[in-house]
């Protein structure tokens, strides 16, 4: 809470050090000096800073995060529109993270050594060594047009109409029951959500394999072996559990990694998300735009470590057992 | 020293780290005797050479304004390495500063100085510099200027966590009964013991320091052109895929190859030095 706070006091700084008048840069220049007077007093820029601050903190409370001077709607209004299908992007590719980048460092570390291990660990170490939007360019050109096996660009196809109800267009699809429409937004979304997951995948799974290496040395684990518990058993049951922790922190961490990276697939993708809407406010310096959108996806990025602490409290007996609250 | 080279040179996966990092860092410094156009990396122009597929003498082909891929590769590693250089400069004595503070004397500074980190911590380092670099003008200044305020709390909370852990053993103890002055205790004691990692962290650092501005630049928020940069390399091109490939390809594997040999370098350090993760 502190923090959230804290954000909310460093984005408003950094959106009030804008040098030039606001209110100037979105009438034009061909504004009269009355009109932009007008519109300075109409955003409280004549105020102190620390006036504006409590204004924009009671708005905030209020859920009103001003108006976009380039939209010219209220930008609630417009992140509404456009986060679901970041959200949505996002969603996916951190469900790849976990199910590739989790197995991948678990295969890692029990074929420590062999050659299974040196192939994932300089697949992992490439994943994260380019940028995601190289990624998204690579398997552009690969993928979508040297062997058309994807769509190159969008969300869904364009004949295709759904009524929107979540805005999520793979969930639409499910309420609709248009099952076709379904698979049209799945093979739209592979590339992307997979060039945005690559480093994550290499991160979990680099992460993962020394954790687990490490935990392979425990003796419980020379325990279950003497027990005869089969190889796999002993390594998704007794070995991966206590390695799934640090993992788990890194995942949320990268989670904020995901969200700001979204911003570089989707423009190569032209995917209907915040980037376009958050790279046009930043250029027009609209201010409450920059400062609802960065403002918002900080909020996101505390719940996700929010919701990975708790389950590392649940995973972790030590914190689950104990009296203190986690 | 000797035994430490003769490992690093043993492993396979290390030794490629150091070709490729060597690779960069000579061919940035030597860019003006190397490149085949040293006059491509500015606002030349020769529209008759434009957009022509990798061949001889332009290896990697030519811009939409005809100007050497290859040159303007070779400037934009320089312009990259002299950005990361400069970014972890600033960055590390900074951070490494308040996490020694925060992490030695506890109570109330620590409380202070570590909210003030986790703020910059919670909002998307991308994100973050966007905003800056947004609101100020994107010049090459700015654009350290971004990163570098992204940077430092990376470091403040890896040694503040050292720290923590440093201050309880025996050396410390001895050193405040000798009456040793608080910064003697900071930089001269503890210190030293956090190097391996903050070494290690940095390697890897550059790699992603040039990672990061060119995101930024692919946005059209980092280096302006006609300074060259892989980033908006990348982003030009990206248009006139796929007949014109080699305008982002080059460019996005240049990027690779730089931040892969960083990558194995700092790997190798790592495991030399027996940082934990």
């Amino acid at each position: 809470m502190i923090v959230l706070i804290g954000v909310s006091m460093l984005i408003f700084a950094i959106a009030r050090v804008i040098p030039g008048d606001p209110a100037r840069i979105a009438l034009g220049p061909n504004a009269t000096a009355e009109q932009v007077a007008d519109l300075r007093e109409k955003l409280h820029l004549n105020a102190p800073v620390v006036v504006q601050y409590g204004i924009f903190l009671r708005d905030l409370f209020h859920g009103d995060l001003g108006q976009s001077l380039y939209t010219n709607r209220a930008v609630t209004t417009d992140i509404a529109q456009f986060l679901p299908a970041t959200l949505e992007l996002v969603f996916v590719s951190g469900f790849m993270m976990i199910v590739l980048g989790l197995p991948l460092g678990v295969l890692s570390a029990r074929y420590r050594g062999r050659w299974i291990d040196t192939a994932i660990r300089l697949v992992s170490l490439l994943g994260v060594s380019a940028p995601s939007f190289v990624w998204a360019v690579i398997f552009m050109l690969l993928f979508a047009f040297y062997l058309p096996i994807f769509p190159i660009a969008g969300q869904i196809s364009d004949t295709i109409k759904l009524p929107a109800v979540t805005g999520f267009v793979m969930i639409d699809a499910l309420i609709a029951g248009n099952l076709a429409a379904f698979f049209d937004a799945l093979r739209h979304i592979i590339l992307p959500a997979f060039s945005l997951a690559l480093a994550g995948i290499g991160q979990a799974a680099r992460l993962t394999r020394s954790s687990m290496v490490e935990t392979y040395e425990k003796p419980f684990i020379e325990m279950a072996r003497s027990y005869g518990f089969m190889e796999s058993r002993i390594a998704s049951h007794f070995a991966l559990r206590p390695s799934l922790i640090p993992s788990l922190t890194v995942i949320g961490l990268d989670f904020a990694a995901l969200l700001a990276n979204a911003f570089l697939v989707e423009q190569v993708f032209a995917w209907p998300g915040l980037s376009r809407y958050g790279v046009q406010v930043i250029l027009r310096k609209d201010l409450n735009a920059i400062v609802g959108t960065v403002l918002v996806i900080s909020a996101m990025f505390l719940i996700v470590n929010i919701v990975v602490d708790l389950l590392i409290a649940f995973i972790n007996p030590r914190i689950r057992l104990s009296q203190r609250p986690a | 020293m000797r035994r430490a080279l003769f490992i690093l040179l043993r492993n396979p996966l290390s030794l490629i780290g150091i070709i490729l990092v060597a690779v960069v860092v000579l061919s940035a410094l030597s860019a003006d005797f190397l490149t085949p156009f040293p006059a491509d990396r500015g606002a030349a122009v020769h529209f008759e050479l434009a957009n022509q597929p990798p061949d001889w003498p332009h290896i990697f082909g030519t811009d939409l304004v005809g100007r050497d891929l290859f040159s303007r590769i070779i400037f934009a590693y320089r312009i990259s390495l002299f950005l990361g250089v400069v970014v972890l400069a600033i960055a590390v004595p900074v951070g490494v500063t308040i996490g020694l503070v925060a992490g030695y004397f506890g109570g109330w500074i620590e409380f202070l100085l570590m909210r003030i980190t986790d703020v910059f911590l919670s909002i998307p380092p991308l994100v973050l510099a966007m905003s800056i670099m947004g609101v100020l003008a994107p010049t090459l200044t700015n654009g350290m200027l971004a990163v570098t305020a992204m940077w430092w709390p990376w470091y403040t909370r890896l040694v503040y966590n050292l720290a923590r852990s440093e201050k309880e053993e025996g050396y410390v103890l001895a050193a405040e009964i000798i009456g040793a002055s608080k910064p003697h205790i900071l930089f001269r004691e503890i210190l030293p013991n956090c190097v391996p990692a903050i070494l290690t962290k940095m390697t890897l650092d550059m790699g992603f320091v040039i990672l990061i501005v060119s995101s930024l630049s692919f946005l059209g928020l980092g280096v302006q052109p006609p300074t060259p940069d892989l980033g908006s390399m990348v982003a030009e091109g990206a248009g006139y895929m796929p007949d014109s490939w080699w305008l982002t390809v080059f460019p996005g594997l240049a990027i690779l190859f730089a931040v892969f040999g960083f990558n194995l370098l700092g790997d190798a350090l790592r495991e030399l030095l027996g940082v934990e993760q």
